[in-house]
């Protein structure tokens, strides 16, 4: 077993990797972080021994308290509740013997959920480990059951059971791509930066995202700040119902890492990070792969392609369990080692990010589309899309259709295109962009995916007229609530209070009270919220109470009905009284 | 002369504090008096409120018996005010909403030094407590609150006579408070 | 000098200022809770929300800008504010008559400024436990707003860290730097900036509660708004 000292010297001691050593401990010390060993890392690292605790309880992939030998997170997203995840869990628990949220008395196990692991069009799905787990239903459930009673390591493992698919099912530019390792590099290599920076705008591309900003503003600022810049690639891919990121990591990381070396090219960058959600551990020996054979390839490294001016090279960083840290500031301050909480800005990380150095942040997406904008060229580019949105997008799509996967498609196609693409049949709604995104009616299938009408980073989700669209609005809901970060007071408890209002309706206990309250809630947490995640939280729900409302009026009850359950706050007292309630 | 406006009150779990801090008024209950019926209420003893303007209720709800005139008053009054901090979040009685109410009913009855008969009262007759001391919000809709511990005189007196006037009642900043 | 315009009001400001250091100096009273003038803004209470030129914006981090139009008194943003302080309310375990801080809290004060009555949602009632650890501080940690000074002044005027903030969402809380995690075990003591700091009636020196009576206490002699606009000028 590796002792923290060993671990710590692994990592140079360097406090801007904490987060990485806490990882490697925890994993050290059978999957939690003593108070002993915190202490110990806090005075390696020359840290308060507070801060090394705060950061650790950060993290939900961080456990401060004991939990099982093989930790079981079962995927939580409404649409793996609707592939059976909650079935799945509730059989791991009476097959394994265990309560979900406890540790099985001998330690060995414990099974809980956790959020979207992104891997939603292979549903159910676990995280064991941190190692994902497709398809976790009959003969598949029962294998994991085995393994871990016979107590194999999860490395051990059958890789079968392992095994993610990339989920492709409709290629474009970009997926498509039959480009050599470098060849997008070497056009940039000798263009001057006036060129490329024409090509850049001239591609209109903007980023993935979410946000759409330009990339070639992005560039640019982030160019001429002074200082020594830096290259970030976001692969935290959180927002529920998105794994476009997953799928171009894994058939197109070498692109992602060429457009991310041209970005330092052009930036000056000689440092570049990819920081990836701790759910895609089990992609991180690919990428060390592909980085190693880039580096063997004279791709990265010192000297990159002969040009002795040009060093650039990529460290992969692992998340662990924190939507928020998707926002590029707070996965700035995760790199940092520190807690994910999102900084003020302005300064923006163009000019101010990576400790306090010029530094671009872009989607995985990005990056692979400016690397085939170079590559390919600017016409096959400038052919797809529309006129605020250019060339492809890759779209996630999970949920009630025959073919779920991943789909790249023009911007601008329109809905009703891409549902006929994965094959969806009776639809009751679609949300598009993910839970912070926009919920559609049936109404509005003629809209198209582009900046100009449905922004969407990625995620479809798409439900039937089984669903129970409350069922929805209640799983993302909860899910804001259980991803903020906690720093400003509307998003801390105004995202916990939804979740109460919500519930109730679902319940059938929901009234007028509740509709008002949602509507507060949904205006101060867009007006006074800290960051993106608080600002669009409501999202989650006011899209349902504005456009659905027969469903919802089913649900409500005319007067007022209490906040809790009257008889079953009595059932404490008259079970102390001999009662049976 | 307008029809007098029936007013009721009641303490639940409370300690009458609020209603003392309301007799403070002074010699101004007599022209209060003038303009307002008293129903049920500590100081009339009568034990069920009627049709009333306004019901002002101080005191959390802490067991059924307090839930059930706490609905009494919410079906028969117009205008229902919660008077109090325990009223508005349960106050001093909601310190016990840290322990769960089973063991703390055993620890009192049946573990505690010198009792006599040690099983946790069941008479039918007493009422059941709940798992939490709660504000009255939570259990119906509340109309007005007027804070304090106790509320200043000032505070009721402001109130009930903008009420009174048909006006929107206001409390003057001075007249908030919460301790 | 170069001025900005406060609900109408002219309001100088110099470079480099916030807004709501600015209407500070000026004695114009935006309400906040973890802005602390010693301390570089915090932003995390979002009580200071303002309009600037129209747009929602937290004033405590904003800085002031020539010809801004910045609105602060109006009623949306004063029901946000009290929809914020009740938030505050319903988070922790707030009992005013039994806490030792009444009268000089600013938590309480704010919301009798904004004509706070209730706590509007239903309460959390989280139990959070109590340090009595230390012989001469006591720590309540039901009154916790985390508005993080007492980590900051521990930090940047003490060199001692001796607090920082664990967990997240509405799990956020206060910890101490100890690994038994008690305020004993730390560098403590009552001479600490980090003594001062606290909005709320969390960090208490022991044996002197209550010692002022009620009607003389700090803010029942004048309220934050009042000890504000008394520094005004003409
Ligand atoms: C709560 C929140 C979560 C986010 N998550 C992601 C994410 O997982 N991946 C991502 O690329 N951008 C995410 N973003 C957007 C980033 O802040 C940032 O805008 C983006 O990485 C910039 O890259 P782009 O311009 O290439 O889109 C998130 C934003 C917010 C507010
Ligand atoms: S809105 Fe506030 S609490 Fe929510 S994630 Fe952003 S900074 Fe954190
Ligand atoms: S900290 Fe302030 S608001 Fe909270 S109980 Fe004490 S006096 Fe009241
Ligand atoms: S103890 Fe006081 S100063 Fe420290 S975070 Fe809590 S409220 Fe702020």
């Amino acid at each position: 077993m590796r002792s923290a000292s060993d671990i710590l010297n692994a990592h140079r001691g360097d406090p801007t990797r904490l987060v990485q050593i806490l990882r490697d401990a925890q994993h050290a010390c059978g999957n939690w972080l003593p108070a002993r060993v915190l202490s110990e890392i806090a005075r390696g690292l020359g840290l308060p021994r507070a801060r090394v605790e705060g950061v650790a309880g950060f993290y939900a992939f961080l456990n401060l308290k004991p939990v099982g030998r093989f930790r079981v997170l079962v995927s939580d997203n409404v649409t793996d509740r609707f592939a059976g995840s909650a079935e799945t869990c509730g059989a791991l628990c009476q097959r394994l013997g265990v309560k979900r949220g406890h540790v099985r008395s001998d330690g060995r196990v414990s099974v809980d959920f956790t959020s979207c692991t992104g891997l939603c069009d292979q549903g159910p799905a676990l995280l064991v480990n941190g190692l994902a787990i497709p398809q976790v239903t009959g003969e598949r459930l029962d294998q994991v059951v085995r393994l871990i009673e016979a107590d194999t390591p999860v490395d051990e493992w059958p890789a079968d059971l392992r095994r993610v698919q990339d989920g492709v099912r409709l290629q474009g530019p970009v997926l498509g791509a039959t480009l050599e390792p470098g060849a997008a590099l070497h056009r940039v290599l000798h263009a001057s930066p006036d060129d490329v920076l024409a090509t850049l705008k001239d591609s209109k591309l903007r980023g993935r995202g979410g946000a759409g900003f330009p990339v070639a503003t992005k560039w640019e600022t982030c160019r001429t700040a002074p200082g020594d810049s830096v290259v970030v690639c976001n692969a935290d891919e959180g927002e529920p119902g998105t794994f476009k990121d997953r799928a171009l990591l894994m058939r197109r990381a070498d692109l992602v890492v060429e457009g991310m070396t041209i970005a330092a090219r052009f930036t000056g960058a000689t440092q570049g990070f990819i920081y990836l959600r701790g759910e895609y551990e089990f992609l991180l020996p690919h990428l060390n792969e592909v980085l190693s054979k880039r580096r063997a390839a004279k791709l990265l490294g010192t000297g990159i392609c002969g040009d002795r001016g040009f060093d650039f090279d990529v460290d992969v960083h692992l998340g662990a369990g924190a939507y928020v840290c998707g926002e590029e500031t707070a996965l700035l301050e995760s790199l940092e080692g520190k807690r994910g909480v999102p900084r003020h800005r302005p300064p923006f990380p163009v000019t101010h990010g990576y400790l306090g150095r010029p530094t671009t942040v872009n989607n995985v997406e990005t990056y692979a589309d400016a690397a085939v904008i170079f590559g390919l060229g600017l016409e096959a580019w400038k052919a797809l899309g529309t006129e605020q949105s250019s060339g492809s997008k890759l779209l996630s799509i999970a949920g009630d259709v025959e073919r779920p996967g991943i789909f790249e498609v023009p911007w601008g196609t329109t809905v009703r295109e891409v549902l006929k693409l994965a094959g969806a049949g009776s639809v009751k709604a679609v949300q598009v962009g993910g839970p912070s995104g926009e919920l559609i009616s049936p109404k509005e299938l003629d809209r198209r995916i582009a900046f100009e009408d449905l922004p969407c980073a990625g995620a479809i989700a798409v439900f039937n007229e089984s669903r129970d669209l409350l069922e929805v609005v209640v799983n993302y809901a909860h899910f804001f609530a259980h991803e903020s970060c906690g720093f400003c007071t509307p998003c801390r408890v105004g995202t916990h209070v939804a979740t109460r209002s919500l519930d109730k309706l679902r319940q059938g206990r929901g009234s007028s009270a509740e509709l008002a309250e949602l509507g507060t809630l949904t205006r101060l947490l867009r007006d006074t919220s800290h960051c993106g995640l608080g600002n669009t939280a409501p999202n989650a729900w006011r899209h349902y109470l504005d456009k659905f409302p027969d469903d919802l009026a089913r649900r409500l009850q005319a007067g007022f009905v209490p906040a809790f359950d009257v008889d079953a706050a009595l059932v404490a007292a008259r079970t102390a009284r001999g009662e049976t309630p | 002369m307008t029809a007098k406006v029936r007013v009721a009150t009641t303490s639940l779990a409370g300690c009458f504090g609020c209603h003392m801090s309301f007799l403070d008024i002074d010699e101004r209950i007599l022209p209060l008096l003038e303009r307002v019926t008293l129903d049920r209420s500590p100081l009339t003893d009568q034990k069920h409120a009627g049709p009333c303007a306004v019901g002002l209720v101080e005191g959390g709800v802490c067991n059924e018996d307090n839930l059930h005139v706490l609905r009494e008053f919410r079906a028969q009054c117009q205008v229902l005010v919660a008077v109090g901090a325990c009223a508005i979040n349960g106050g001093l009685p909601a310190q016990r909403n840290h322990f769960e109410v089973g063991d703390l009913l055993r620890r009192v009855y049946t573990e505690e030094p010198g009792l006599t008969r040690r099983v946790v009262p069941d008479d039918p007759e007493l009422p059941l407590l709940f798992d939490k001391v709660r504000p009255l919000h939570e259990l119906v809709k509340v109309d007005y609150f007027i804070p304090g511990c106790p509320p200043p005189a000032e505070a009721f007196w402001a109130f009930l006579s903008d009420l009174l006037d048909g006006k929107e009642p206001r409390l003057p900043k001075g007249a908030i408070r919460y301790d | 000098m170069s001025s900005f315009t406060l609900d109408g009001a002219d309001v100088a400001f110099t470079e480099g200022q916030t807004i709501i250091e600015a209407a500070r100096v000026a004695g114009r009273f935006i309400p906040s809770l973890c802005a602390h003038p010693e301390f570089p803004a915090h932003g995390s209470c979002r009580v200071c929300t303002v309009l600037v030129n129209g747009r929602p914006m937290s004033s405590c981090t904003t800085k002031a800008s020539e010809g801004q139009v910045v609105e602060s008194n109006t009623a949306a943003l004063n029901r946000d504010r009290q929809a914020l302080v009740q938030m505050l309310f319903v988070e922790g375990n707030h009992f005013c008559p039994g806490c030792e801080k009444s009268g000089a809290c600013t938590l309480q004060s704010l919301g009798k400024e904004l004509g706070v009555t209730s706590a509007g949602f239903a309460h959390e009632s989280p139990t959070r436990p109590v340090d009595a650890s230390h012989p001469d501080i006591l720590l309540d940690f039901n009154r916790c707003i985390l508005c993080e000074l007492c980590v900051r002044a521990s930090a940047d005027v003490d060199h001692k860290d001796v607090f920082a903030l664990s967990g997240r969402g509405l799990h956020k809380h206060l910890i101490v730097n100890a690994e038994s995690g008690r305020l004993a075990d730390t560098g403590m003591s009552l001479e600490d900036k980090a003594m001062t700091v606290c909005p709320v009636g969390v960090i208490l020196k022991k044996r002197q509660g209550f010692s002022t009576p009620i009607g003389a206490r700090r803010d029942d002699v004048q309220t934050p708004r009042q000890r504000l606009e008394a520094g005004r000028k003409p």
